[in-house]
């Protein structure tokens, strides 16, 4: 049983059934970005003031994606239009150099753009202790300036100060050996420990150490795990090698998206946050601030988006491209349909890039 | 241009290998088993959800006592979480957290995974491929693949009920701060909760229901048999075109909003959590949860509204075609109107998308948004008031059959009627400030939705069965069927416009002191609290009234009296084909010359003439692709 | 249920070009592919100029128009009316929909209409508040 208008087009509505199907879902895909992006038009005109950051973003990481990806769109209409042409080497030329870019796209996001963020770290000071902390945040200059506030400490996480009297241990123990992480100092016999971590995740895990057993003699073994301490481990204050927003906050060059970012300057000293003056603090994942949230979803989705044209367009090079010897036709109108899916996907980012890059 | 549509048929090169029994029954492409995969599927969450739905009126009517009989057996499925020991120490009482949950689930299991999956995709699945005289839907695999995307969300849902913490309960709305918050703690999985699995089965079935809408809608466009022009259509395919494209266009904003309200679960995020949030949430080690801060509780509300508005239309629509087809053809005339009702439709579908902040007056909004509001709301009621009259005025002179899909399809009329006029005042802002969260809406939508929905499903049934079987369903225990529901039905759900008038609130497991209060206000003769008992005593006997469908609809495969292709007398298309109709649909050439019901066409020997019956004096087609007009 | 892939015939037609022109090869430059190699051509500048506007869209993001003009949102009305600039030049080009069958057309209007309405209304919301009920005082 064949279904009609697979690959000629029906004479009233001029279409093939792939052609008005991809332009159905592509529809919904409008309205599933649309809600993405409705919701960050609505967290960022509803960010308090200093809580939206900007210049978080690698620019030129960012460029150069938008190229590759624009550079695939080219590529991938040529491929249907050898195919259209009857070109089959060509086709497969074309089609080739499109999902190396996908995947060029997929890499470099994954290998050069995410991961820095993971180690990344950033504490929001509370509202009351704002004024301490005056000389990395720079508040008094950005009112002057009528600029929106500074509210976060932002760097590398050098190293984290613990209390760890009620803290298992062997527990503690196992999980310093695990990690490689250094004592750097003792005090307090031994209650009071500067650990060195190297990223933030390691602070996390930290403060997730079991506590002591309260309740040694209790026969269920159930009932005593449940006696632990809780925490195990207090963190008290974090050392922070500072961003560069914060080693010199009345420089307002560091608050906005640079083609060369600034880097960090590994000489500069370290800051000693205290933890009780601290809001929320984590790494740069998406737990940080609806900021961080909305890129990595918009982005992560994107991406996914991004993997899927690249497996089809995989399958349409390799096995799919067998269609070519009985009907080449059909090929070349399933060619244009993931190419329509592809010119979708470059088109999202052709808006995400300003929007969280730039603006 | 290609002359061979029309020519001999021969026997086709493709059909001769044999599927097996997985790939017949299971995995199938073709559009009848997966309509009649999504109709099973369906009517047996139907059954689940009222099944909850029994469980939390008795806990109503004994707060604080175990469910009797069963009470230990559903202990021991649903678990601690959603029952516990009463103050005697008798297992078998639903928790605060369990009515909650059941409550929940019981919304969204009747919308997301019976009403849609029965009206719109069983039905159109079977039914609409037949009557555009196509040979399938135009994307069969993806058909295929959209019910097993619907098919792992189903079991999500259901699994959600035996996961530690049990099933989602902050509503089938899901609003947070509270749904971000729920099921976290010590001994609850941080991905393995109730909470977090309604939303991951809600991506899958909406990814199931858009990829099906695709489907729907380039079949009807592209596959329609020659001669079959836009307005020679029946009105169930407009009603499914127009509810299909709701369905493309405004699932993906909720499927955005579940991937947000999903990140703030597992990661941690604040999409939806605001600044200064306290609460006693703890993470699975114990500690306390804590939110970044800067999201906004109202962007769900925005985004899950812009769905569910148009949702509930999505609801109705498949049924008010069902009708129209059932009155058309038990009438023995014409709809009346079809040209405004299809008009109607297309409007009602599109103003459908703005209408959704009538869902949100509590919510702070200002004068201009809720003035916007409530103006394309009550617009709205507009196209809905045609076609119910535009249905009214058909039976005005016809021949009326009362077979029981005929009985349903009536009684459809009036008990819709109540449904949409009582919402009327709804649209009001003013009004739903006392109206809002009472028993008054849970009567407004239900008889939208039960004595409407449910009963054009019912009708649907017993009409195409014999198409689907080759057999009818026994007359008798259709109209036992008929007569109990509809009496009970209306027993259930009448009485509650009375109680959220006297202001009874919706969602509470225990009315506690609210109870007393209306408990001393007299209305037609008993007090508020007293039509509980109407409706409690009217849902239970309204359970018993399926048990003669259930039991036909089962012994009628197997014993129902046979016949042939069009046992009722119908004009259109997929009356045409064999009962049941193989794979490819039809057994001949097909071409249409007439609309969908010429019915008692003056001058003609029988009072129904099918829509591909030439007329007398009409040349041989020349069936080039010449001739396929708009 | 019943024997549903039984041995009705089926609607035949014919998948490629092959009995469309009277047994043409189907590997044959159908007749509607000649004007395509002119397209080329066309399909490598707009790649270009994809790329100049990528550049000044970054150019334009170190000018900070806020200032200049006054107020807030320039600088997004400006980037976003770049983008959309690409946009139309994606959608018109690459994706063929200059010249499109107005079929897809009637679903793009649609599709814009509901879109904008997600996006004004939701903002009409946030603009249109009553103070002292939603969580943030503005």
């Amino acid at each position: 049983m064949q279904i009609p208008y697979e690959v000629q087009a029906r004479p009233d509505t001029g279409l093939y059934n792939a052609k008005l199907g991809i332009w159905l879902f592509l529809a919904s895909e409008v309205m599933l970005f649309g809600g993405l992006f409705s919701a960050y038009v609505f967290l960022r005109l509803g960010a308090e003031p200093g809580l939206w950051p900007r210049g978080l973003l690698d620019v030129r990481i960012g460029t150069f994606n938008t190229a590759i990806l624009i550079l695939s769109s080219v590529t991938v209409v040529l491929a249907w239009a050898s195919l259209k042409m009857r070109k089959f080497n060509e086709y497969r030329k074309w089609m080739m150099l499109t999902i190396i870019c996908g995947a060029a796209f997929l890499f470099i996001k994954l290998a050069f753009e995410w991961p820095p963020k993971f180690s990344h770290f950033g504490a929001f000071i509370r509202k009351d202790k704002l004024a301490e902390y005056e000389p990395y945040l720079g508040n008094e200059y950005m009112r002057s300036k009528k600029l929106e506030p500074r509210l976060e400490i932002s760097g590398h996480l050098h190293a984290v100060e613990v209390d760890v009297e009620n803290a298992d241990p062997a527990a503690l123990g196992q999980f310093l050996e695990k990690r490689h992480l250094k004592v750097l100092k003792r005090e307090d016999e031994g209650k009071r420990l500067e650990v060195e971590v190297h990223s933030p995740a390691d602070a996390e895990a930290l403060g997730r150490v079991l506590g002591k057993i309260t309740k040694p003699d209790e026969p269920d073994p159930r009932m005593r795990e449940a006696s632990r301490t809780l925490p195990g481990v207090k963190i008290l204050a974090f050392e922070v090698q500072p961003d560069p927003a914060n080693e010199d906050p009345t420089n307002e060059d560091n608050e906005k998206p640079h083609f060369n970012p600034r880097k960090r300057n590994p000489l500069a000293d370290l800051i000693h946050i205290k933890a009780g003056d601290v809001d929320t603090w984590s790494a740069f994942v998406p737990r940080h601030s609806t900021y961080l949230a909305t890129y990595f979803m918009i982005t992560g989705l994107h991406g996914a988006h991004v993997l899927g044209g690249v497996l089809v367009f995989c399958f349409l090079w390799g096995p799919g491209a067998a269609l070519y010897k009985t009907n080449p036709e059909h090929l070349a109108n399933r060619v244009e349909v993931a190419g329509l899916f592809w010119h979708f996907v470059d088109l999202v980012w052709i808006f995400v890039f300003p929007l969280f890059y730039l603006l | 241009m290609s002359a061979h549509v029309g020519q001999e048929r021969h026997a086709p090169h493709d059909d001769h290998h044999e599927l097996g029994w997985w790939r017949t029954y299971i995995f199938s492409t073709d559009h009848k088993t997966i309509g009649i995969q999504y109709g099973l599927t369906g009517l047996a969450f139907l059954f689940l959800g009222f099944m909850l739905m029994l469980v939390m009126r008795w806990q109503l009517a004994h707060p604080g006592q175990p469910i009797p009989v069963i009470g230990g057996m559903l202990q021991a499925i649903f678990g601690e979480a959603a029952f516990s020991r009463d103050a005697l120490g008798r297992m078998g009482m639903l928790t605060q957290d369990g009515y909650n949950s059941f409550g929940a689930m019981h919304g969204t299991l009747m919308v997301f995974f019976g009403i849609v999956p029965a009206a719109f995709a069983a039905f159109g699945n079977f039914v609409v491929p037949l009557q555009i005289g196509a040979p399938d839907m135009t994307f069969p695999r993806l058909n295929m693949a959209s019910y097993w995307s619907f098919f792992i969300s189903c079991v999500l849902m259901v699994g959600s009920f035996f996961v530690p913490g049990g099933a989602a309960k902050s509503g089938w709305t899901s609003y947070p701060p509270l749904s971000g918050v729920a099921d976290m703690g010590v001994g609850i999985d941080p991905f393995w909760n109730g909470q977090s699995l309604w939303l991951v089965g809600m991506i899958f079935n909406i990814t199931g229901s858009l990829l099906g809408a695709v489907n729907f809608i380039a079949t009807i466009i592209q596959l329609r048999a020659p001669g079959m022009t836009w307005m020679r259509l029946p009105f169930f395919v407009w009603a499914q075109f127009v509810t299909a494209f709701l369905l493309l266009l405004a699932f993906p904003p909720l499927e955005a909003a579940g991937i947000m309200q999903t990140m703030d679960r597992l990661f941690g995020c604040s999409f939806f959590m605001p600044t200064g949030l306290i609460t006693s949430a703890r993470d699975a080690m114990g500690h306390a949860a804590q939110w970044a801060g800067g999201g906004s509780p109202l962007l769900w509300q925005h985004l899950f509204w812009f769905l569910a508005h148009p949702e509930v239309y999505v609801l109705i629509l498949p049924g008010i075609g069902i009708v129209a087809e059932v009155i058309a053809n038990n009438t023995r005339k014409p709809l009346y109107g079809y040209k405004a009702m299809v008009g109607a439709i297309f409007v009602l579908g599109f103003l459908s998308f703005i209408v959704w902040a009538h869902h949100m007056y509590m919510t702070g909004m200002g004068a201009k948004v809720a003035a916007f509001f409530q103006t394309t709301t009550i617009i709205i009621s507009i196209p809905s008031v045609i076609l119910l009259t535009a249905l009214l005025i058909s039976l005005w002179g016809g021949s009326i059959r009362f077979t029981t899909p005929m009985l349903f399809a009536v009684t459809f009329l009036p008990q819709f009627g109540i449904g949409g006029l009582t919402g009327i005042p709804l649209a009001f802002n003013a009004v739903d400030l006392y109206l809002h969260d009472t028993y008054y809406i849970i009567a407004h939508f239900h008889y939208v939705v039960a004595p409407g929905t449910i009963f054009a499903i019912f009708a649907g049934v017993y009409y195409w069965f014999p198409k689907a079987t080759g057999r009818l369903m026994n007359e008798t225990l259709g109209k036992v069927h008929f007569w109990t529901t509809t009496i009970f039905i209306n027993g259930v759900f009448m009485p509650m416009f009375l109680q959220g008038m006297a202001g009874v609130h919706r969602r509470w497991y225990d009315g506690g002191a609210a109870f007393d209060l209306i408990s001393k206000v007299p209305v037609f003769g008993r007090n508020s609290l007293e039509w509980n008992v109407v409706s409690s005593y009217s849902a239970f006997l309204l359970a018993l009234a399926q048990l003669p469908f259930i039991f036909n609809f089962f012994w009628s495969i197997w014993k129902g009296q046979k016949v042939g292709r069009n046992p009722w007398d119908a004009t259109t298309l997929e009356w045409d084909a064999p009962s049941p109709p193989p794979h490819g649909n039809f057994d001949k050439e097909l071409h249409v010359y007439r609309g969908p019901y010429e019915y008692s066409v003056p001058g003609a020997e029988k009072d129904f003439t099918p829509q591909t019956e030439a007329p007398a004096d009409a040349p041989k087609p020349q069936v080039t692709e010449a001739v396929l007009v708009k | 249920m019943s024997d549903t892939h039984g041995h009705g015939p089926a609607t035949h037609e014919t998948t490629g070009q092959a009995e469309a022109e009277g047994h043409q090869d189907p590997h044959a430059v159908p007749h509607d592919a000649h004007h395509i190699q002119a397209h080329l051509r066309l399909y490598w500048i707009i790649g270009g100029v994809l790329i100049v506007f990528t550049g000044i869209t970054v150019f334009l993001s170190y000018l900070d128009f806020d200032k200049w003009f006054g107020g807030r949102g320039w600088n997004m009305g400006i980037g976003m009316l770049v983008a959309t600039f690409k946009v139309c030049l994606v959608g018109a080009i690459f994706m063929h929909l200059k010249g499109e069958r107005p079929t897809i057309w009637r679903f793009l209007y649609f599709t814009a209409f509901f879109f904008l309405g997600l996006f004004l209304l939701t903002a009409l919301h946030w603009w249109d508040p009553i103070f002292g009920t939603t969580y943030n005082e503005r």
